[in-house]
């Protein structure tokens, strides 16, 4: 099933690749786009319907203007430039998990249009700012949910019928699609992975979505071509679907590049089609053939007015953008008294906003970023997940912290507990209690354990006894040993000395 | 025959508040007539006997604890099958929908509930309300009471014949090119489609939404304002409808004083093609008018020759859209899944066995025209003509206060007459259509019966968006004056079913 | 404008999910190529400079404020629905994922 592709280097010699993204991302509203229905995630399945959302005959669409808000802020934030009039459209196709067979949706008339993100990949020559350019971002509603039943997958082909939830019908969508992405060279893939990151980042600065990939809150498509060089017309795309993880993106880049590389040089055309991602295997495989253009019969929704946003109407949204991610950065840098260097690192392991509301719910800078930098991020990639995937709360680290400056917890313990949290054991207390991970603070076990330590290397004593004070370091990992590492070091290394006479 | 049943709604709404009927006895009487006639005449597609009575019971209940309830409180109504009843069957005349119970009631159905209307049952339709004789309805067509032979008109002939019939004193249509006028004028009976806008669309099964509007049927002006105060207004579940207060249209119904004022004669609305008696009568209403103190002018409207080319665009292409939800999944038939078919296998099986010929006429038409590579030829063109038949009307009433034509070429035809040629049948709705295209309001009344058939004829007025009221003081000063002149109701002259 | 064949109406079948019988093609052609013919009526008036009308009345910025309202329950939102298994729309086999 797997394609032939060859080294990504390699690729790169013969071809200059073009990437689009086309991003579409769940709004947080209350209500869906054209009812009164609940947006919450989740829910028995069918129960956040209503004869809108299942496109019941009679049923008519009332637009929400937080939705109309959203997208607006949206575009003022990607420096898009706002429609003076536009309209919704109908996209008319037959599919079971959109019940009126046509999307309402945004065709020629988008209310957001070119627009622009600039995003900083490394590169070989140090930092460099790439200009991603938004075609535009318009309105439009999502579909609900099919389950494919029977067969021996659960996937679609082969499933003998399918199920459908409507839950998800009708919640607001904006889809933002960028302009072919020229001159990005081999950093196609990390160019691809930062603009998704920087466009989540800034969309939960917004506060219009939870922003979350593993929930389909944000998805992504991306298209990718290659020419021979950038003198030479657009080559033939491939549309990616279902490249649900920043990793992916990148990830999905890397092969299509090795993929249609491969296709090109064994003399192949690339085929127009939209490709599955597969996180598992990292690969994509073939989808619908998109060589013959859909006919979707666009034409303007007869059922809802104009929309002809006010200059004062898209003012006064500006003014509630939050502050400019950059201008942000230089405040926090400042704030926290951390170098640009440690802001960075911050920023390419994503938890710059995760370090923010932890700052913010008490936790010392220092603190909150030694935990996302460190153990977090590590057993994040260990995972290939991001760090906020992992759903480790601010609340759930302070309690850790707050143990550690206790002495009820010393490093190695608080990783035990941080793995239980992530292995969503139950809160922190419960979890050190469980897993019976509190300090060993009792004198009496400890001095059992030095002696114990001595009497298995009896240089040991004497070295110590003779100012050779760093040996007592084997004698305290011996009996951290022993403690299975519950044992306060620094009160082992107290008791080590006042039984051999030494002072430190 | 009981008497009652031969009241208009305002009489029955006066007797009702003096105690001297119930609304139960009422209630009761024109279901006793339903199901005298209605094996005949067929205007109903669904007798709610039970619905009606507890409706009237309450109402009834109601009045005698002194509550305050709104004039047309315990009057009973046929109401078009095309707007969802919770908990009563809503077919739109179709197969597709046959047993279908919506969980929900339309706007329009929620207020007539609140003014105490006892709703009777649901009337026959064309299916999806295509079509301009109801022959076109999955449940076979409606006779005309005036002969039982010939058609009542159409989409709405059920609620036109319900009132001819007597079946009942008021109805509910919609109208999209011409559904409820052309009914009232080929069956001697008063229909309004009200300003585009002006009355919600709220669980009105939509046949083509730039188009669609409900409006009031009576047997007086009177009557059809009374109901229209009740069905209109502003509703937020409804975007396209217009948030202003309703046209004072009873205070019009019972003013009809139109000394001084100017109308107008579409002179493209008449003429050839019309038949002679129709414009007989015509040209008599004008005279008429003329008596009363108004002054008539010939206006043209030279787009109008355009409107039906442009109107078979439009409405086909938002139909063809608005009819995809009748897919087999979430509601209605579902045809051929048999477990071997695909979805798109059954959906499109389920399609062609639910759909009547002029409905997938109309849906592939309106596929074809809004194809991307004749959008702008077709779909586009029509929306521009469109612009220029609401020019027309601007120019127009910006020198008169209302236009008059007549409502339909023709009075009823036979049944089967016009059944296999679309293009003739389309021709019913040349005067209506130009009004909906527009979104204004419009008319339709009685003026007489046409000599060579005994068969009634109607005049359509039309007025400026949101001057619904100026077609009710011109229609009481019209209907008055000939009611004078004829000495009776006009259904009074028809030889009864 | 192109007279409208049998294999259009077929393709236009095929996408508008109609199923008509291949006997009735040419019955369907014949009809929709007079109305066509008929419509066709349009291109003969003179539109430059007009702006296609797509709303009767002249409105803009209708919103509904966010705020839940009441939905439909699992066994209202099913009731009428052919298929129906596990609170869930049952629908047979989809060929491909759009």
């Amino acid at each position: 099933m797997a394609e032939p592709v060859i080294a990504f280097d390699q690729a790169l010699k013969e071809f200059d690749p073009v990437l689009g993204l086309e991003v579409h991302v769940e709004l947080g509203t209350r209500t869906k786009m054209f009812c009164g229905c609940s947006t919450e995630f989740g829910g028995e399945p069918n129960t956040h319907v209503c004869p809108v959302c299942l496109g019941l005959p009679g049923s008519l669409p009332a637009l929400n203007r937080i939705g109309v808000e959203s997208a607006i802020r949206i575009g003022l934030a990607l420096n898009c430039e706002i429609a003076t009039w536009c309209r919704f459209a109908r996209k008319n196709y037959f599919y079971p998990d959109m019940p009126k067979n046509f999307q309402t949706s945004q065709y020629d008339e988008p209310i957001c249009f070119n627009g622009y993100l600039d995003v900083d990949v490394d590169t070989d020559e140090g930092r460099k700012t790439f200009r991603v350019e938004i075609e535009r971002a318009h309105m439009e509603e999502d579909t609900g949910k099919n389950t494919h039943m029977g067969g021996a997958t659960g996937r679609i082909h082969g499933a003998d019928y399918s199920l459908v939830d409507y839950n998800r019908a009708g919640i607001p969508l904006i889809e933002i699609v960028t302009k072919p992405i020229t001159g990005t060279g081999k950093y196609a893939p990390e160019v691809a992975k930062a603009y998704v990151a920087a466009l989540r980042d800034i969309l939960r600065g917004l506060g219009v979505s939870d922003v979350k990939m593993e929930q389909g809150s944000l998805r992504c498509d991306v298209n990718l071509s290659l020419r021979p060089s950038p003198e030479h017309e657009l080559g033939t795309r491939s549309e990616t679907k279902n490249v649900n993880s920043l990793r992916s993106v990148e990830r999905s880049v890397r092969y299509e590049v090795t993929r249609q590389a491969a296709r090109l040089l064994a003399g192949q055309r690339v085929v127009q089609e939209t490709r599955h991602w597969h996180e598992d295997t990292g690969v994509t495989t073939s989808g619908r053939s998109k060589e013959q253009a859909e006919d979707y019969r666009y034409f303007p929704e007869p059922d809802l007015i104009p929309i002809a946003p006010s200059r004062e109407w898209v003012e006064e949204l500006r003014s509630t953008l939050p502050e400019n991610p950059a201008v942000r950065r230089a405040r926090l840098t400042k704030t926290w008294n951390i170098s640009e260097l440690e802001m960075e690192n911050l920023i390419n392991a994503g938890v710059l906003e995760l370090v923010e509301s932890a700052v913010n719910a008490g936790m010392s800078p220092d603190a909150a970023r030694k935990w996302y930098t460190g153990e977090l991020a590590r057993v994040a990639n260990e995972r290939g997940v991001e760090v906020e995937e992992l759903g480790v709360t601010h609340v759930e680290l302070a309690r850790i912290e707050a143990l550690i400056a206790t002495g009820a917890l010393n490093d190695k313990l608080a990783r035990q507990v941080l793995e239980g949290v992530i292995a969503r054991e139950g809160d922190v207390d419960s979890i050190i209690a469980s897993r019976g991970l509190a300090v060993v603070s009792d004198d009496g076990p400890l001095l059992e354990a030095i002696v114990a330590a001595l009497a298995a290397d009896p240089e040991v004593a004497e070295k110590i006894a003779s100012g050779k004070v760093q040996a007592a370091g084997s004698v305290v990992g011996a009996v951290m040993k022993a403690t299975r590492g519950q044992a306060d070091a620094a009160r082992v290394r107290e008791l080590l000395f006042a039984h051999l006479g030494v002072s430190e | 025959m009981s008497e009652l049943i031969r009241k208009d709604a305002s009489e029955l709404s006066a007797l009702l508040q003096a105690g001297d009927i119930s609304s139960v006895e009422l209630t009761q009487a024109h279901l006793d007539r339903i199901d005298a006639v209605d094996g005949k005449v067929h205007a109903f597609l669904h007798v709610d006997h039970q619905g009606a009575i507890a409706s009237a019971r309450a109402v009834d209940e109601r009045r005698s604890n002194g509550d305050a309830l709104g004039p047309l409180a315990g009057v009973p109504l046929a109401l078009k099958d095309i707007l969802a009843t919770k908990g009563l069957p809503t077919t739109v005349g179709s197969r597709m929908l046959e047993g279908w119970i919506p969980p929900y009631d339309a706007t329009v159905v929620t207020k007539l509930r609140e003014a105490g209307i006892v709703i009777l049952g649901k009337t026959n339709m064309d299916e999806f309300a295509m079509g301009s004789s109801t022959e076109h309805s999955a449940y076979g067509p409606t006779h005309n009471p005036w002969d039982l032979e010939r058609i009542p008109g159409g989409s709405g002939g059920g609620s036109s014949a319900s009132l001819a019939a007597f079946e009942a004193p008021l109805a509910i249509g919609t109208d999209t090119g011409g559904s409820i006028r052309q009914p009232a004028a080929v069956t001697g009976t008063v229909g309004v489609k009200p300003t585009y806008g002006g009355v919600s669309r709220y669980g009105v099964v939509a046949l083509a939404s730039s188009l669609d509007q409900v409006g009031p049927c009576g047997r007086t002006v009177l009557d059809t304002a009374l109901l229209h105060s009740v069905i209109a207004g502003h509703d937020p579940m409804d975007q396209t409808s217009i948030n202003s207060p309703v046209p004072a249209v009873v205070e019009a119904a019972k003013r009809g004083d139109i000394a001084g004022m100017r109308i107008g004669v579409v002179k493209e609305l008449g003429g050839d093609g019309y038949q002679s008696g129709v414009r007989q009568r015509f040209d008599e209403a004008v005279v008429v008018l003329q008596s009363l103190g108004a002054q008539i002018v010939e206006v043209s409207c030279p787009s109008f020759d355009f409107a039906l080319a442009a109107y078979y665009l439009i409405l086909p292409s938002e139909c063809s859209s608005n009819l995809a939800k009748f897919d087999g999944i979430r509601f209605g038939l579902r045809a051929g899944d048999d477990g071997t078919r695909s979805v798109e296998q059954v959906m499109s099986q389920t399609r062609a066995a639910g759909f009547g010929d002029e409905v997938i006429r109309r849906i592939i038409l309106g596929t074809y025209a809004l194809s991307a590579g004749y959008y702008d030829a077709y779909y586009g063109q029509a929306q521009k003509v469109r612009a220029l038949i609401a020019q027309d009307f601007a120019k127009a009433f910006a020198q008169v206060d209302v236009l008059i034509s007549p409502t339909a070429p023709t009075t009823a035809f036979k049944i089967g007459e016009k059944l296999d040629d679309p293009l003739a049948m389309y021709l019913n709705d040349i005067a209506t259509i130009p009004v909906n295209l527009a979104g204004i309001p419009g008319m339709s009344l009685p003026i007489g019966l046409a000599p060579e058939d005994n068969l009634p004829v109607g005049i359509q007025i039309m007025a400026p968006a949101m001057a619904d009221d100026r077609l009710y003081n011109v229609g009481a000063a019209l209907e008055r004056a000939l009611l004078a002149q004829w000495g009776a109701p006009i259904l009074s002259s028809m030889a009864g079913v | 404008m192109a007279a409208i064949s049998r294999d259009d109406v077929a393709h236009l079948a095929r996408l508008a999910r109609i199923d008509i019988p291949e006997s009735e093609l040419d019955h369907y052609a014949s009809q929709l190529d007079a109305i066509l013919e008929a419509v066709d009526k349009v291109s003969g008036l003179d539109t430059s400079g007009v702006e296609p009308m797509s709303h009767p009345v002249k409105m803009e910025n209708v919103f509904r404020e966010d705020i839940p309202a009441p939905s439909l329950n699992a066994q209202q939102a099913l009731a009428g629905a052919p298929a129906v298994e596990d609170s869930r729309f049952r629908v047979p086999r989809i060929l491909d994922e759009e």
